[in-house]
């Protein structure tokens, strides 16, 4: 038969055992067998000839490490894989990679239409700093897949989600916003940091671009700063007019067409080549090497993280202090279900808000209790965190811009850790009480 | 047409890779921006000799190696046919390519012709469809993973050799 191999024999590896070793075989020249920290600027040439055929792409291989590392790279293929993706290009940050991924697709007088719960930064970013490369933003309710639709226009090059919305406990059925961008011929970017490949792959139900902020559970430890394009290798860039800088010659490479030249992996080739090279948010070597440590473990920390995470969850919402808990896990979420369609390893997540009765003033006191829990504006470190969103991440908007965020005045968001569970619970119950206090005075 | 999956075992395409020499590009383009001319340019520095098969470009140089108008005028042996082709184009140079008694039959990625795969198989030929031998070669050796692609390969060896340049 045409094509025909021992397909039945083959065994795709497991989550677990990508984790620990995609991307990151042995060093063929030194033997190494941990993936090295290649703390370089640049790679020699074989020749004149070796060079021009690196500078004109017809070669794989290094130049200098503003367009790639072998250490970042490693990293790069790691996440690919975790993903199902085709290829990846790591940034600086989460914003950084944001930033390559709309460079891309974007041309001035375009626009995307996002989903308006999204992490503070990346609406403040969106709104202001791409408008001045006239992008141009819709923000949407996500929890009305129609809103998407109706805000597309001829000019529309993408939509945007977090599928699990930080903050907010928000699960967005991207199966239905799939459909809706796959009738438009745009690509679906989803921004994954909070649910990570372990709980939930967007390319399973027809996400295009998955974003991933690395500083969060994929590295894991609150030690390193990364961001992450990852490509499924499956959108027809070719199927409309709307991608030129993919489909026709580019004149910044001497007339090369990327989706013709590299096909699936033509939009990561075009963020590294164009992107990366000409706005420079190089993720560095040491830090790659960090979140790759880090993903080794993403199976066993996240199946800590969601354990812990729903028993506070549980016991949160029975305290008399709270008014409500949005994390998705639980059977009192409008988004319980789908939270276990898509997550089904561990619905909700780890990071999810809370109101408190107490308002703004005993949201303040809280964070200002803690003694185990981190007042800082992180999530996903082993250890466990507290903000207080609308007198830090989200102080820039306004307050109905912050309610409708869902980070309103007495809103507090929680990113669970791996400690013991009885400390954690602890240390809550003490932050409230004496939220509950000052509240009181 | 049988319109299932393709699957390649990585076993299979490392063979084809460690155990071919010269293979015939149909298609081969001069222009240095094409497709065709990236993969010819790899496969060389990867110590193959890569023939350009194509009329316009007869008796005229492509990357230092002669085209041909046709497989047939090519005068040493080939032992894999690459095409570069349109599907429609594809039968007709899968039948020269068992005339001349190559050994494997490779199309590009996008190009699948099922009746032409099965009719170089009945001839004892091996085929390959809708893959790219820069890209397989890139991947199995571990290069295509320098780009932050998505190789599929898990190993714990150190050695990603598949071929070592001019020993045959």
């Amino acid at each position: 038969m045409a094509g025909a191999g021992d397909e039945t024999k083959f065994r795709p590896p497991g989550f677990a055992t990508l984790a620990v070793h995609a991307g990151a075989s042995p060093d063929p020249t030194t033997g190494a067998r941990n993936v090295p920290i290649y703390q370089t600027t640049s790679y020699v040439f074989d020749s004149v000839d070796h060079a021009a055929s690196l500078f004109n792409l017809q070669t794989f291989g290094y130049i200098y490490s503003r367009l790639g590392n072998p250490t970042v790279s490693a990293l790069e293929e790691k996440v690919s894989a975790l993903e199902g993706g085709r290829g990846a290009v790591a940034a600086a940050s989460g914003h950084a990679a944001q930033l390559l991924a709309f460079y891309v697709l974007m041309d001035p007088g375009s626009n995307f239409v996002a989903a308006k719960n999204l992490y503070g930064g990346s609406i403040t970013q969106f709104t202001h700093t791409f408008k001045k490369f006239d992008w141009n933003v819709r923000f949407v309710d996500p929890t009305k897949p129609e809103e998407f639709e109706a805000a597309i226009d001829g000019d529309t090059r993408a939509l945007f989600c977090e599928n699990l919305a930080n903050p907010g406990g928000i699960v967005v059925d991207i199966e239905r916003v799939s459909a809706i961008a796959k009738k438009a011929g745009i690509p679906l970017i989803v921004d994954s940091t909070m649910a990570t490949p372990y709980l939930w792959r967007p390319f399973e139900h027809g996400a295009d671009i998955v974003i991933h902020s690395m500083t969060k559970f994929l590295s894991g430890h609150g030690t390193a700063m990364g961001g992450i394009v990852v490509e499924s290798g499956r959108f027809d860039w070719a199927q409309n007019d709307k991608f030129a800088s993919l489909t026709q010659p580019d004149p910044a490479y001497h007339g090369l067409t990327f989706y013709e030249t590299f096909g699936d992996f033509g939009f990561s080739t075009k963020a590294r080549a164009v992107a990366l090279r000409d706005l420079g948010p190089t993720l560095a070597p040491m830090n790659a090497f960090l979140i790759l440590t880090g993903i080794e473990t993403l199976p066993l920390r996240i199946q800590r993280h969601v354990a812990n995470a729903t028993a506070v969850a549980e016991w949160l919402e029975k305290h008399p202090a709270v008014a409500w808990v949005s994390h998705a896990g639980l059977k009192s979420s409008p988004f319980h279900a789908l939270a276990k369609k898509y997550m089904p390893k561990g619905p909700g997540g780890s990071v999810f808000t809370i109101g408190l009765k107490g308002g703004f003033k005993a949201g303040v006191a809280a964070v200002e209790g803690v003694e185990l829990f981190s007042h800082l504006a992180n999530i996903g470190d082993t250890r466990s965190l507290i903000i207080h969103p609308a007198s830090t991440t989200h102080r820039q908007l306004t307050e109905a811009q912050q309610i409708a965020a869902g980070a309103g005045p007495d809103v507090l968001r929680l990113s669970i850790g791996i400690e013991d569970i009885d400390d954690i619970i602890a240390d809550l119950d003490q932050a409230l009480a004496h939220g509950l206090n000052r509240a009181a005075e | 047409m049988t319109m299932g999956a393709l699957f390649y075992p990585d076993w299979l395409i490392r063979r084809i890779l460690r155990e071919v020499d010269v293979i015939a590009m149909v298609g081969a383009s001069a222009n240095w921006i094409r497709p065709s001319y990236f993969a010819m340019k790899y496969l060389q520095e990867k110590g193959y000799r890569v023939i350009p098969v194509n009329p316009r470009e007869a008796g005229k140089e492509i990357i230092g190696g002669t085209a041909y108008a046709k497989l047939s005028d090519i005068p040493v042996k080939v032992d894999m046919v690459d095409i570069f082709r349109r599907i429609e184009d594809v039968p007709p140079v899968v039948d020269e390519a068992i005339a001349i008694g190559a050994k494997i039959v490779w199309m590009q990625i996008g190009i699948r012709h099922d009746g032409a795969a099965r009719k170089a198989e009945a001839a004892g030929l091996t085929v390959i469809m809708d893959r790219c031998p820069k890209i397989e070669f890139g991947r199995l050796s571990g290069e295509l993973g320098w780009s932050g692609i998505n190789t599929g390969v898990i190993t714990s060896r150190r050695s990603k050799v598949i071929r070592r340049a001019g020993t045959r």
